[in-house]
């Protein structure tokens, strides 16, 4: 069951990733971008953990709709609308909706959360964005729950085909952002977007295993 | 009542100076410019839980056009939009001007008591005495 509970849980194991990862966040950054994507993202998170211990008890979507709020407000740089508009659109596909908790509901918020970083940043994948390793992972969700694999097993293959996803963006040229004023001399790095985004998943993996 | 205007930017000073700027050039006039700029600490950067709440004091109900630098500017623009009211989420534009000759456009037309769309157009027209006298 994806409660409230379980859904804190990933934004607390997103946010201990983040902290861990972010002088290599900001390293990724500082190749093709400008050097700040660890910070902001470790200041945002670490917010929103704060902010998810400070609030009474809340269903599921109330949590991520904390979550999406405070990174607004808190991180400062294009990652803050992206990762915000991530969460507020999830947060609204579990608003109303019979049984939030259902891991169909979860698949289902991720990709609204998907479809508003898509509307948010103009971006299309293979242009070394985030998008790179959220798109496949969610692709992996839904084709995994589809064929009827437990939500665990679902959550293993979207971490792992984010990680790939991740990985394909060093050779590639970057089309949006700051890292596109740099033309070609943005191959032969990772993109920092796609390996936040892959922390992401690796996270919901890890904090909602046996959920399901 | 004139439509309303806000200035979004990574820095406070940017803003301030930008709006110092255009109220320049009106002088004895009233002119709603509200600014949302700066990160929660003062610092670099853009939040777009302040740009909503600069346009909802900038609405008086016959719109508002905002104009921003660059960048996360942008993106968090768009985003407040998902945070306001519908109502008034209809009411706004967001001006692709640049943001110094599109202010000045902006607030010089609005103070004379155009309509939102009319505003936007100047300042989207902002560039043109430049580009004419640079011939470029």
């Amino acid at each position: 069951m994806v409660d409230a509970e379980a859904l804190t849980a990933w934004v607390r194991e997103f946010a201990r990733l983040v902290h861990e990862q972010r002088d290599e966040l900001t390293r990724l950054d500082s190749a093709i971008g400008d050097a700040d994507h660890g910070a902001n993202l470790d200041r945002g998170m670490t917010a929103a953990v704060a902010a998810l211990d400070a609030q009474s008890a809340a269903g599921p979507a109330a949590v991520l709709k904390t979550t999406a709020t405070t990174l607004i407000k808190t991180v400062g740089g294009a990652s803050g609308p992206l990762y915000g508009t991530f969460f507020l659109r999830a947060a609204g596909a579990l608003d109303g909706v019979p049984d939030p908790t259902d891991p169909a509901a979860l698949a289902r918020a991720v990709r609204a959360g998907l479809d508003g970083v898509v509307a948010r940043g103009k971006a299309e994948r293979g242009d070394k964005t985030m998008l790179d390793a959220l798109g496949p992972a969610c692709d992996a969700l839904d084709e995994a729950l589809a064929a009827g694999k437990p939500l665990d097993e679902a959550l293993g293959a979207a971490a792992q085909a984010a990680a790939d996803g991740r990985d394909a963006t060093e050779p590639l040229v970057a089309r949006k952002g700051r890292a596109s004023y740099l033309g070609e001399r943005s191959a032969g790095h990772v993109d920092p977007g796609a390996a936040s985004a892959t922390l992401l998943v690796q996270a919901a993996a890890t904090a909602l295993a046996g959920r399901g | 009542m004139p439509v309303g205007l806000v200035v979004v930017s990574h820095s406070r000073a940017l803003a301030d100076a930008a709006v110092e700027l255009a109220r320049g050039m009106l002088p004895g006039r009233e002119q709603v410019i509200e600014v949302a700029a700066g990160d929660v600490d003062g610092g670099l950067g853009t939040d777009a839980t302040a740009i909503a709440d600069a346009v909802t004091a900038a609405d008086s109900g016959d719109g508002v056009v905002v104009l921003m630098d660059l960048g996360s500017a942008v993106l968090s623009a768009e985003t407040a939009l998902e945070l306001l009211d519908d109502d008034v989420r209809e009411r706004v534009v967001l001006s692709p001007a640049p943001l110094v000759e599109g202010l000045v456009g902006a607030a010089v037309t609005a103070a004379a008591g155009a309509d939102r769309d009319r505003v936007a157009a100047e300042a989207l027209r902002g560039l043109a005495p430049k580009q004419a006298h640079l011939g470029g």
